[in-house]
């Protein structure tokens, strides 16, 4: 899978934070990267499902457990386990609620024994002091002449402990699962400069 | 009764009761009630009425029942051919086996005595036949020889049969109450009276049963004792020297008794998948834990582990001087090598721990895998199944015209036949840039889906200028005014 180089990787052994309405697809896509079981935490009163038709464009279903915890505890102590458990290199979790230092820094320790990636969806605003990189997702808008099927999103890494932060437009290919950056001036103009 | 009763005693009058089409009935009474002239099946308030001061509480047959079992469990130190009778009886089949405790009369003491000690009231009755023995134990009362506080014993002689049921009442053939009522009423009260009308009349009025069980109690048939069924139980106990508390050593003694299950476990090549420790205090409360194991196992230390969270929560009150660790579900569990060196077996021996970790503690129906379905309908199209009792599936049909998320139908206003230009949405503003569709889908008419009485649908997926891909729907068939017939259902990504 192709993944350009000026958008800075995630580094693995950390916990990343994702938030914007684009923050499912971005983890799943960071999932996918990575081999073996992929960990996805929910909270239990949750109404929204992933469609295995769907997010099976990005990820293998067969790869993926979904676990759901009642409360925000409980989804950190799932997310605890699962990091640390050696046998889940990605974990994905949703969370209610914010993390405060004490728990950020616990994750960290967890995702670092476990040599994992964790990934948490957070909402807007939100975030801890301790994740490593911190990014905002979103869709954008395709050209009215392009297919449904050209994704595009924006992704704005609002953080980054040891590297660059910036904002890049994306397009992702459902069939090859590469990405590719878009120039950042060309505002639209879908030419695919860092094809291939 | 005396098994409640054991566990809790009472001074004066008290009744277990159960509830029978919606009236409290009295299931079981202790002495002090039936001198107190209280029946069993009589209505609760009525016994209230009659003895006020009665003091009652709920009865559990399921744990009578376990109680009985285990009952039965002891006696097979008597003989090897146990079964449980009714709900309150135990068959013995001690041919052959008495003269290994003295002979009979001293068997019999000896196992009323042990029966007394434990509190339990018994009444026995040995004899040629189950029916002689069945009817001398509950009926012949007056013939009981007295063994202990509560026990009492009748040993009819071989041959005897016949003139030691001749005056008891007809119910004591086993009998259903009808037939026996029936009986009655014509004046044959008493076996000996049976005996005296011919047996044709007899089966002509009451048909072959009435006589086949006459033929079981005199010993002119043969009846079989039927062993229980003895599965094999995985369990171990400790009885501590000193009354333990702290989580530590319940831990290590919880090790030790696992090891002796795991063996057992081994020796049977089988697997536990659910285990439950008991630690019961010193004031004799019972502390009871259960936990589920994602896939058979029988690895003491990895089992033992899973306890721990468990252990923290139990009280210990004054101290714990005995603990039961019992298998309580098991499955077949072969011999497999035990490889250190294979990656993917330790990863997925690794994934197991996890599963049983988290199952644990939020619920294993809450850890949980896509399974493929059958089905057209986008929301039908998966099942999921706990993780800890299936299998991952491959092989998913993906599409990327089915949505990353889907979320139950939420209305936005619109009722053309095309997608609403703009329209709010989570408290959003949404324009569509361009849609696709529509993508027509029926519902499955063969089963009555509540979601679906609103007839097909027709999806749409949506590019809106705010840049989120939404996947809309619109029920043509639905014609009320200021219903709206557009929905959100999903989210591309």
């Amino acid at each position: 899978m192709h993944f350009p180089d000026q958008i800075p990787k995630l580094k693995n052994r950390r916990v990343h934070e994702v938030c914007g309405p684009a923050a499912v697809p971005y983890a799943l896509m960071m999932a996918s990267r990575a081999a073996g079981t992929i960990m996805f935490i929910d909270a239990a009163h949750s109404a929204e499902r992933l469609h295995p038709a769907g997010a099976g464009c990005f990820v293998d279903i067969s790869r993926l457990l979904v676990a759901r915890g009642k409360s925000q505890a409980d989804i950190l102590w799932i997310a605890e386990e699962a990091l640390r458990s050696r046998c889940v290199p990605v974990v994905i979790a949703r969370l209610p609620e914010s993390v405060d230092l004490t728990a950020g820094r616990r994750l960290q320790l967890a995702a670092e024994a476990g040599r994992s990636l964790g990934l948490f969806l957070i909402r807007d605003g939100e975030g801890s002091n301790t994740a490593e990189t911190r990014w905002h997702c979103t869709q954008v808008n395709t050209a009215p002449d392009r297919p449904l099927d050209s994704t595009l999103f924006q992704w704005t890494c609002i953080k980054n402990k040891t590297g660059t932060t910036g904002t890049w437009t994306v397009h992702w290919n459902a069939e090859t699962h590469h990405i590719n950056c878009l120039a950042p001036t060309g505002g639209g103009s879908l030419s695919q400069t860092a094809a291939g | 009764m005396d098994h409640y009763l054991r566990q809790r005693p009472v001074e004066g009058p008290f009744a277990l009761t159960f509830s029978e089409k919606n009236a409290q009935r009295i299931y079981d009474l202790n002495e002090a009630a039936e001198w107190a002239g209280l029946t069993q099946g009589l209505s609760f308030a009525d016994a209230r009425a009659l003895c006020p001061d009665l003091a009652s509480d709920l009865a559990d047959p399921v744990s009578d029942l376990r109680f009985l079992n285990m009952l039965a469990r002891w006696a097979e130190r008597y003989c090897p051919i146990v079964s449980t009778d009714g709900a309150n009886g135990l068959l013995l089949d001690i041919t052959g086996t008495a003269h290994l405790f003295g002979g009979e009369d001293d068997l019999v003491s000896d196992l009323l005595a042990r029966l007394d000690r434990a509190g339990l009231s018994a009444r026995l009755g040995m004899a040629d036949t189950i029916g002689a023995a069945w009817a001398v134990a509950r009926f012949a009362c007056d013939a009981h020889k007295s063994y202990g506080r509560r026990q009492t014993g009748i040993i009819v002689d071989p041959g005897d049969s016949v003139s030691a049921l001749a005056n008891l009442p007809v119910m004591a053939l086993r009998i259903d109450p009808q037939t026996s009522n029936s009986l009655r009423r014509l004046g044959l009260s008493t076996i000996h009276d049976l005996q005296q009308v011919p047996p044709a009349t007899l089966a002509r009025r009451f048909g072959s049963t009435l006589l086949t069980q006459m033929d079981l109690a005199l010993g002119q048939a043969m009846e079989p004792v039927t062993p229980r069924r003895t599965e094999p139980r995985f369990a171990a106990r400790i009885t501590l020297p000193e009354p333990i508390g702290l989580a530590d050593d319940v831990l290590g003694i919880a090790g030790k008794l696992m090891q002796q299950v795991c063996d057992r476990l081994e020796a049977a090549h089988k697997g536990a998948r659910r285990l439950r420790l008991t630690a019961q205090r010193v004031d004799s409360d019972n502390q009871t834990t259960e936990i589920g194991l994602a896939r058979p196992m029988r690895d003491p230390k990895r089992m033992t582990r899973l306890f721990a969270h468990a252990v923290e929560k139990m009280d210990a009150g004054f101290g714990i001087e005995r603990m039961w660790l019992e298998a309580i579900e098991t499955e077949p569990l072969n011999l497999t090598q035990q490889s250190h060196i294979d990656r993917k077996n330790r990863e997925s021996e690794a994934l197991a721990d996890l599963l049983s970790r988290v199952g644990n503690r939020v619920g294993f129906e809450n850890v949980q895998r896509y399974l493929p379905a059958e089905s057209h309908i986008p929301e039908k199209s998966f099942v999921i199944a706990a993780a800890a009792y299936s299998e991952p599936a491959g092989d998913w049909p993906v599409s990327k015209r089915r949505p990353l998320m889907i979320f139950p139908p939420e209305p936005i206003t619109g009722r053309d036949r095309m997608p609403p230009q703009h329209f709010r949405w989570r408290n959003m503003r949404f324009s569509i840039a361009h849609s696709e569709g529509p993508e027509r889908i029926q519902p499955e008419w063969w089963l009555d889906d509540p979601d679906w009485r609103s007839g097909l649908r027709d999806y749409w997926r949506v590019q809106t200028h705010q840049g989120r891909r939404l996947w809309l729907f619109h029920t043509p068939k639905v014609s009320h005014l200021h219903v709206t017939t557009w929905f959100v259902q999903g989210e591309f990504a």
